[in-house]
């Protein structure tokens, strides 16, 4: 039998898949340190959810379960979302986001290679329009909260939603910068003196900024590993700073300046973490430069004009739609021909 | 927009920069070279065996023609098979002795199908035959392309394309610069790599040679960076020719690739659709080179060659084999094969195949053998499904999307296969070779490949079928029309001579059926009712042309034709049906005479007919001229 090439040099679907998982580390490190050691335990509620739901369909689709259990993708999708989430989110929060982004998002459509959208967007999507409000929802971070919780106490959180005697709900949250940054702006405030507000950073969210960092230091790790490709969050990042600075420049009250939209909400995890998922991605390097500036445009109008504080989730969802045409019309040159 | 991605890309990968002389192609990859195991000894000559077997098919084209019959007596270097057609190779007896058997018997194929082969039995004498020198210098260059026809030799870098077709001159383009291709990519293989060391001398000489039959100004030698002492006795050796220089190219699989080499050290894209000689460019592999020095320096035929012997035995070599030596004997020479050796892999690991069994011949594509092992080659896992991680398409040399291609073999769509190019795909394996989910990628785009072109046959011989059916039918319509016509002409004078000559032709009372009433001659009269009728069915075919096509009822109206008809608006209509027919006719006929289909029946035609049928098959004749000029080369 000819089954030429014997030799083969690739990490495995199931190494690439570790190595993003340890890009990640930092990230939760940085965010344990941050919000405390919930976010710990919403990784683990996702991760339980998405394997045993992972396992349940491919038993019922009659698929091996032990190589795509292994493959790992599952866990990828579920510390995406659980990242993404809010800290001290309701288990069962976790739990619908996660099955829903395994089950109906993947499984459904073909399991591993055959999903259209993003699993993990496609979960924070659902729960975004299901639970708005607990979804808006963010606990202060530690140096901000005005009483802070211990890990049993946020666990207490997560699983029964009760917070200790004497402990207002109001205590343990905050806004957002990007929400308050929006809210302000409608009362006429102007940017400069919002920026003021103490749950801001020296360039994003206190605390968050943080977070954010370590991310874009899990994403320069997944680059040298040559996991990810550096179309992605070049084109991300460049647009979406290009994007804020003309606007910035334009009308600087109104608007925030390219640094902060760089290092608020989800723009790092999306840049390294979400737009880098090969499947449901463009495939050409001018495709991933395309499909990226389209996230980043889509996400910087929905922060901007929309009605949701951060737009990655939708931004990745519309830009996944147009991934074939993209694909079809970025085809590079062929070697020996001559038109593109 | 591409070259600046590329330049980035460039930059964040960290990747040396190329020498600055030498161009780079798209993706590639490095995979372990392993040619070290294989270099620690000179090539050894590997002693005569027992029995040769000598497959016909040895070569790409037709197989040749046997030349002697069992028990005949040989001598070395004796045509045993003569090259038929264009495209083929002759085979020689490696060594002195009887033919034992003309049989099938397993060749190193794939497939372990049995072919044809000549079985020697060495004498031991190892008697060369009368050779003849050829004194290349003082020879028409068609005679050493025919003398060329009769060595046996083919390209030994693997594709055992036959030489003598490669340095013809096809009257099309100047070749203006050899290639002469020792890249050598392939892991293990290091056959090229010794014979460089070893003979650069000798390679020099031949390519003195075919610099000379090609009419080349300049040649390139193409050496990966991985073989310095190779590239030193070359650069050496190279100063005895003028014109001729080294050209070291980085260690990047596949750099060996024809196409990749050319680009590599000329900086020339063919196009995907023209051969390397329309640019200019003839590539040969060195040790086919140094097989043309030794036929035309001292007569030898093609009858060995330099075989790699590596992988999982005891003493990796490189040898000097006879064309027909059992594998075995090969083994054996090489310390044989160690315990855990499972099966003989044929050419490299990248694009070689699996030896069915090993009781068989080496031949002259065999330029490596690899001893294989679970250790060396470890069976792939079960493939995953692709998650478009686009490797692939980073590592395609071709620039291919190896993943839409998959996608396009997979689910049989093999339409949008080919618009993706599919047929520019080189299958050297770059896209299996980083595939995270270890699919075997090559192996759906031979499937995809053989598929559309079986197909593509079965269209083409349906086509022709049709084709020949149309001008059939074309034939039977031009012949009844043809009739017709005779007939309405005839009725027509027959008319003329009835009618007054002053009242001629009145219903159509045109100035020229006017003309002739002032002659009163009824020869006069019939010329010029005929010249009427003419005029009346041009004009009316003018008519017909302008409304399109009204050849709908043609038939039943050309069978109705026959029969006398008075009304004259009934024979007006169906004069312009006719002139439509023609027109039709000679449309159909036209494309019938572009597609090269012959007309049959040619016996029952005007002569003008037959004029254009001639003419047609002159024509074609000098395409087909033209077309196995094509294929030769």
């Amino acid at each position: 039998m000819n089954r030429s090439p014997y030799i083969t040099d690739a990490p495995t679907v199931s190494v690439i898949m570790l190595k993003v998982l340890l890009a990640l580390v930092p990230g939760i490190f940085a965010y344990t340190w941050i919000y405390g050691g919930g976010i710990l335990v919403t990784i683990s509620i996702a991760t339980i959810t998405a394997l045993v739901s992972e396992a349940a369909l491919l038993k019922i689709r009659q698929r091996p379960i032990r190589p795509y259990l292994s493959d790992l993708s599952a866990v990828v999708t579920a510390w995406l979302l659980a990242l993404a989430l809010p800290p001290l989110a309701p288990w069962w929060l976790v739990v619908v986001g996660t099955f829903f982004a395994i089950v109906i998002a993947k499984q459904l459509y073909g399991g591993l290679g055959y999903n259209p959208f993003n699993p993990a967007m496609v979960g924070y999507a659902v729960l975004l329009i299901s639970f708005p409000i607990i979804m808006t929802k963010w606990p202060a971070p530690l140096i901000l909260a005005q009483t802070k919780l211990g890990f049993m106490e946020q666990l207490q959180f997560i699983f029964g939603h009760t917070l200790p005697g004497g402990v207002k709900m109001d205590a343990v949250t905050s806004a957002t910068p990007l929400d308050y940054l929006k809210t302000q702006l409608m009362l006429k405030h102007e940017v400069s003196s919002i920026t003021e507000a103490p749950i801001f950073g020296a360039f994003g969210a206190k605390g968050g900024e943080f977070v954010t960092a370590a991310y874009l230091l899990g994403g320069l790790y997944l680059l040298q590993q040559r996991i990810i490709s550096w179309h992605l969050p070049t084109a991300f990042l460049g647009t979406l700073a290009a994007m804020s600075l003309v606007f910035y420049t334009v009308n600087p009250a109104h608007f925030a300046n390219p640094l902060f939209h760089l290092m608020s909400g989800a723009s790092m995890l999306c840049a390294f973490f979400i737009i880098t998922d090969p499947i449901s991605g463009p495939t050409t390097p001018r495709g991933k430069l395309y499909f990226a500036a389209g996230v980043a445009v889509l996400t910087y109008l929905i922060r901007v004009y929309g009605g949701y504080p951060d737009g990655v989730a939708f931004a990745v969802l519309l830009m996944n739609m147009c991934v074939p045409l993209i694909d079809a019309h970025t085809q590079p040159r062929v070697f020996g021909h001559t038109k593109n | 927009m591409n070259s600046i991605i590329q330049f980035a890309t460039q930059l964040i990968r960290g990747q040396a920069a190329a020498p600055a002389d030498v161009y780079k192609f798209h993706g590639g990859v490095h995979p372990d070279g392993h040619k070290l195991e294989s270099t620690a000894h000179p090539i050894a000559k590997l002693a005569i065996p027992e029995k040769l077997v000598l497959p016909l098919r040895q070569h790409v084209g037709y197989i040749p023609k046997i030349k002697v019959s069992v028990g005949e007596h040989v001598l070395k270097g004796q045509m045993l098979a003569e090259a038929e057609g264009t495209l083929s190779a002759a085979i020689h007896a490696p060594t002195s002795g009887t033919i034992a058997a003309i049989s099938e018997e397993v060749i190193p194929h794939p497939s372990g199908l049995p072919d044809m082969c000549i079985t020697l039995t060495p004498d031991g004498k190892d008697a060369w035959a009368t050779l003849t020198p050829i004194d290349w210098r003082n020879t028409d260059k068609k005679e050493l392309v025919a003398s060329l026809r009769a060595s046996g030799i083919v390209g030994l870098g693997g594709a055992t394309f036959p030489t003598h077709i490669k340095v013809r001159a096809d009257g099309r383009s100047h070749v203006h610069t050899l290639v002469i291709n020792a890249a050598e990519c392939e892991p293990y293989i290091t056959c090229d790599d010794m014979l460089m060391r070893e003979r650069a001398d000798e390679i020099i000489k031949g390519m003195e040679i075919v610099k000379f039959l090609l009419g080349a100004d300049h040649c390139i030698v193409g050496i990966e960076d991985n073989k310095p002492e190779a590239t030193l006795s070359m650069t050496e050796a190279c100063k005895a020719l003028a014109n001729t220089s080294v050209k070291v190219v980085p260690t990047l699989y596949p750099s060996g690739d024809a196409r990749r080499l050319i680009h590599l050290v000329l900086g020339i894209e063919i196009p995907h659709d023209k051969r390397s000689t329309d640019v200019g460019v003839q590539v040969f592999n060195v040790a086919t080179v140094l097989a043309i020095y030794r036929y035309f320096a001292f007569g030898e035929p093609a009858v060995n060659r330099i075989v790699t012997m590596t992988g999982s035995v005891n003493k990796p070599q490189n040898f000097e084999v006879l064309f027909g030596t059992p594998l075995q004997n090969l083994i054996d020479a090489a310390g044989g094969a160690k315990a855990d050796t499972t099966h003989f892999i044929m050419g490299g690991p990248m694009m070689g195949f699996d030896l069915p069994t090993i009781e068989v011949p080496i031949t002259k594509a065999a330029n490596c053998i690899i001893a294989a092992t679970p250790d060396l080659f470890a069976p792939p896992p079960p493939a995953m499904p692709c998650i478009r991680c686009a490797r692939c398409a980073d590592a395609c040399p071709v620039n291919l999307q190896p993943q839409e291609l998959y996608w396009f073999s997979k689910s049989d769509n093999f339409e949008k296969a080919r618009d993706y190019n599919l047929f520019d795909c080189i299958e050297c394996g770059c896209c299996s070779y980083v595939c995270p989910s270890d699919i075997p990628l090559v192996q759906y785009y031979r499937y995809a490949k053989s598929e559309i072109i079986a197909v593509d046959k079965a269209k083409e011989a349906a086509d022709l079928a049709r084709e020949r059916n149309e001008f059939r039918l074309a034939r039977i319509e031009r012949e009844k029309l043809e009739r017709a016509q005779k007939h309405a002409e005839r009725a027509a004078a027959g008319k003329a001579e009835n009618v007054k000559p002053d009242s001629a032709a009145p219903e159509e009372s045109s100035a020229e059926a006017a003309k002739p009433a002032a002659a009163p001659v009824a020869d006069d009269a019939k010329k010029a009712a005929i010249a009427a009728a003419v005029e009346r069915a041009k004009a009316l075919k003018a008519a017909a042309a302008q409304a399109g096509d009204a050849g709908k009822q043609t038939k039943e109206t050309a069978a109705e034709s026959r029969k006398p008809v008075d009304d004259e608006q009934a024979k007006k209509d169906k004069q312009a049906l006719i002139a439509a027919a023609i027109e039709r006719a000679k449309a159909q006929k036209l494309a019938a005479a572009q597609a090269g289909t012959t007309p049959k029946n040619v016996d029952n035609v005007s002569p003008s007919v037959q004029a254009e049928i001639s003419e047609i098959e002159a024509i074609r004749e000098k395409a087909k001229q033209l077309a196995d000029t094509k294929d030769a080369d």
